[in-house]
């Protein structure tokens, strides 16, 4: 590709390396940085050189396949691997994107949310956050995988309680996750304790190897698989295990919960798809039966039941946390069908939800920015106080509900079809069930904005006061990026369908 | 019931682990539920070092120019061939295939080593959030903390 002829040869070879040590090193200035704006500015650089990294390494990938670099020059197995390839370059760009564009909406957030002497902490940790997840992502060591989610996690659990300046409950919300955060990563680590018992290895695709040959394992391997969906579970907020996440969402600082929203659990999902297809294989009996039975049904639970208590939510981000719970039942859903068409519906939708979802909460910060909305009956009037970033909401709103020409209708329309195809026509009803449920949520948003004016004040009626420039540019971003997917969604698909195509080995 | 004897630390991993978890779920105390989830992830670190003990088997400490010091509990080498060591040139031979060694596997200790800093972090982020949510709530009683941020649901958010 003509583009790859500008990047320059070492970061398509170390580009692995880098993308996880830049934003660890990175991290560790930043936290001495003065509070100003010195410490957005270096954030602001590395996010966007990530963002660059990425691109160019997805690039690379699509040309010449899967690429394996070499940790320190040891060789895998023994030594740590860092591979990109098929199902791990679309998270990579999405993550270094979604804290690309995080980082341009919060700079005036910040300013609103954070203390003054707390900008520079938060931006460190803000780093670290994104150095987990993006090393999490890449490793091809299952260790390393632990290691890195729990790097990623505890700076997760920093910033959500850094909402305390703002609304005191992001404590106990952050504490919340720590509890349920730190039992799902102990026992993802049992989980990896027990393959490696099983296996003696720790490289992923070894662990493959050896488990294809081992026939699916002993009960080892079983109480392993079961331990790891538990774990993962926890940490991608499956219906059941998902209570720490309308907390942590709803009260965390605003750009947190738009990165959270569109990456944290999104990587852990990634970890699933991972684990089931790849180290794992559906061929064997107790993966098949966790699928058919676990994802689908939690996965299917989830849609009926968030959807549902979100229509009854009276706090905004509180009603987009359980719908984002119920859009990871759609995920669950696709990946519990297993079909290629079905798995790769599940990863579309995995990236469709992350820029939709990422934007939403966008628009919702900035309406928190001028007026201090967070309860839905806020939304009185804000089509004409803040039109701009009501009509991003509007668009991202519709996606999510899945109108056509928008990245939402896309990956609805892959998912009942792939569900269609493998003959699940109940799972179809429940996606268009859930559907409605989701436009009667956010119908009631929208006519709120749209068909009352704006309330009285003191006697004043409230005047148009839009967001700021570098809130509306990101919001808009995201909103132009699900319209285009929406229009021009061969990339995203192909893409969605050659990650399926390598956990199912079907390519 | 012997067979319990004979696996004696897989009893104490899953008596630890099932204490940590029940009383991180049954306690509505900030540090006591803190202090389950340390049991929890001490039982992890437990399980991993199980793992790596191989029985009769020695530390695993590199031996120069690959001469032995030691021999397994039998006397006699049970294993064939050998390791060199990137390290020192090759000069160092890691106790392994090949020596008359044998020695515990010493990755799981490593990855443990990994996994308790992991936890020590998360013990003192969570003290750190406990000692904030005592500023703020004044309690730590998880009980008293809910019916506060109840109040404060129903009195609304908007300034």
């Amino acid at each position: 590709m003509a583009l790859l002829n500008f990047i320059p040869d070492w970061l398509l070879t170390h580009g692995p390396a880098f993308l996880m040590a830049l934003p660890l090193i990175m991290a560790a200035i930043t936290s001495i940085l003065p509070n100003k704006r010195v410490a957005w500015a270096s954030t602001f650089i590395v996010t966007a050189i990530l963002t660059i990294t990425a691109f160019a390494l997805a690039l690379y990938n699509a040309e010449v396949g899967t690429t394996v670099y070499k940790m320190g020059g040891w060789a895998p197995p023994h030594g740590i691997s860092l591979v990109v390839d098929a199902l791990s370059a679309p998270v990579l760009v999405l993550i270094a994107l979604m804290s690309f564009v995080t980082v341009i909406y919060a700079l005036p957030a910040t300013v609103a949310e954070i203390k003054p002497n707390k900008r520079a902490p938060f931006y460190a940790a803000f780093l670290l956050c994104v150095a987990g997840l993006l090393g999490m992502v890449i490793t091809g060591d299952a260790f390393n995988v632990f290691v890195f989610l729990e790097v990623s996690s505890i700076s997760t659990y920093v910033l959500v309680a850094m909402g305390a300046a703002r609304d005191r409950r992001a404590l106990s919300a952050a504490y919340n996750y720590l509890i349920l955060g730190s039992i799902g990563a102990t026992f993802f680590v049992i989980g990896i304790g027990f393959l490696y018992m099983e296996t003696g290895t720790l490289n992923m695709a070894d662990m493959a190897r050896i488990l294809a040959d081992l026939d699916g394992g002993s009960r080892v391997a079983k109480v392993a698989f079961g331990f790891i969906i538990i774990g993962l579970g926890l940490k991608l907020a499956m219906f059941p295990l998902h209570t720490w996440l309308p907390g942590a969402y709803a009260y965390s600082p605003t750009p947190v919960t738009a990165f959270l929203a569109s990456t944290a659990t999104k990587a852990a999902l990634y970890l699933l798809l991972r684990f089931t297809f790849f180290v794992f294989d559906p061929s064997y009996a107790y993966v098949a039966d966790v699928l058919m039975y676990v994802l689908v049904g939690m996965g299917v639970f989830g849609m009926v039941f968030a959807s549902l208590q979100a229509i009854f939510q009276t706090d905004a981000r509180r009603m987009l946390a359980f719908s984002s719970v119920a859009q990871v039942g759609y995920m669950l859903l696709g990946i519990g069908i297993a079909t290629t068409a079905s798995v790769g519906a599940g990863y579309l939708h995995l990236i469709n939800h992350a820029v939709i979802k990422g934007g939403l909460f966008l628009a919702l910060g900035a309406m928190w920015y001028r007026f201090g909305i967070t309860r839905t009956e806020d939304f009185k009037g804000l089509g004409q106080t803040m039109p701009w970033t009501m009509g991003a909401f509007t668009i991202l709103g519709l996606s999510l509900i899945g109108v056509p020409f928008t990245a939402g209708f896309v990956s609805k329309i892959n998912l009942a079809g792939a569900a269609a195809g493998a003959g699940w026509w109940w799972a179809v009803g429940i996606i268009m069930l859930t559907s409605i449920l989701a436009l009667v949520y956010i119908g009631r948003l929208l006519l709120l904005a749209y068909f009352q004016s704006p309330p009285t004040i003191n006697g004043v009626v409230v005047e148009r006061n839009e967001a700021p420039l570098t809130m509306l540019v990101p919001m808009w971003a995201l909103a132009l990026g699900s319209i285009f997917i929406g229009v021009e969604s061969d990339a995203v698909v192909g893409a969605s369908i050659r990650a399926a195509e390598l956990l199912l080995g079907t390519g | 019931m012997s067979e319990l004897f004979s696996q004696y630390n897989y009893v104490i991993v899953i008596i630890l682990m099932m204490t940590g978890l029940y009383t991180v779920f049954a306690s509505r105390n900030l540090i006591k539920k803190l202090a389950g989830l340390s049991v929890f992830q001490t039982s992890v670190f437990l399980l991993y070092i199980t793992i790596g003990k191989v029985s009769g088997g020695q530390p695993p400490i590199l031996v120069e120019g690959g001469a032995s010091y030691g021999t397994d509990v039998d006397g006699h080498a049970l294993l064939e061939g050998t390791i060199q060591v990137a390290a020192g040139g090759g000069s160092y031979i890691l106790p392994g295939p090949g020596s008359d060694v044998l020695y515990s596997n010493p990755l799981p200790h490593v990855l443990i080593l990994t996994a308790i800093v992991v936890g020590v972090a998360t013990l003192s982020i969570g003290l750190a959030l406990t000692v904030r949510i005592r500023e703020v709530y004044h309690t730590i009683e998880e009980d008293e903390i809910e019916e506060k941020d109840f109040i404060y649901n129903l009195e609304g958010t908007a300034d």
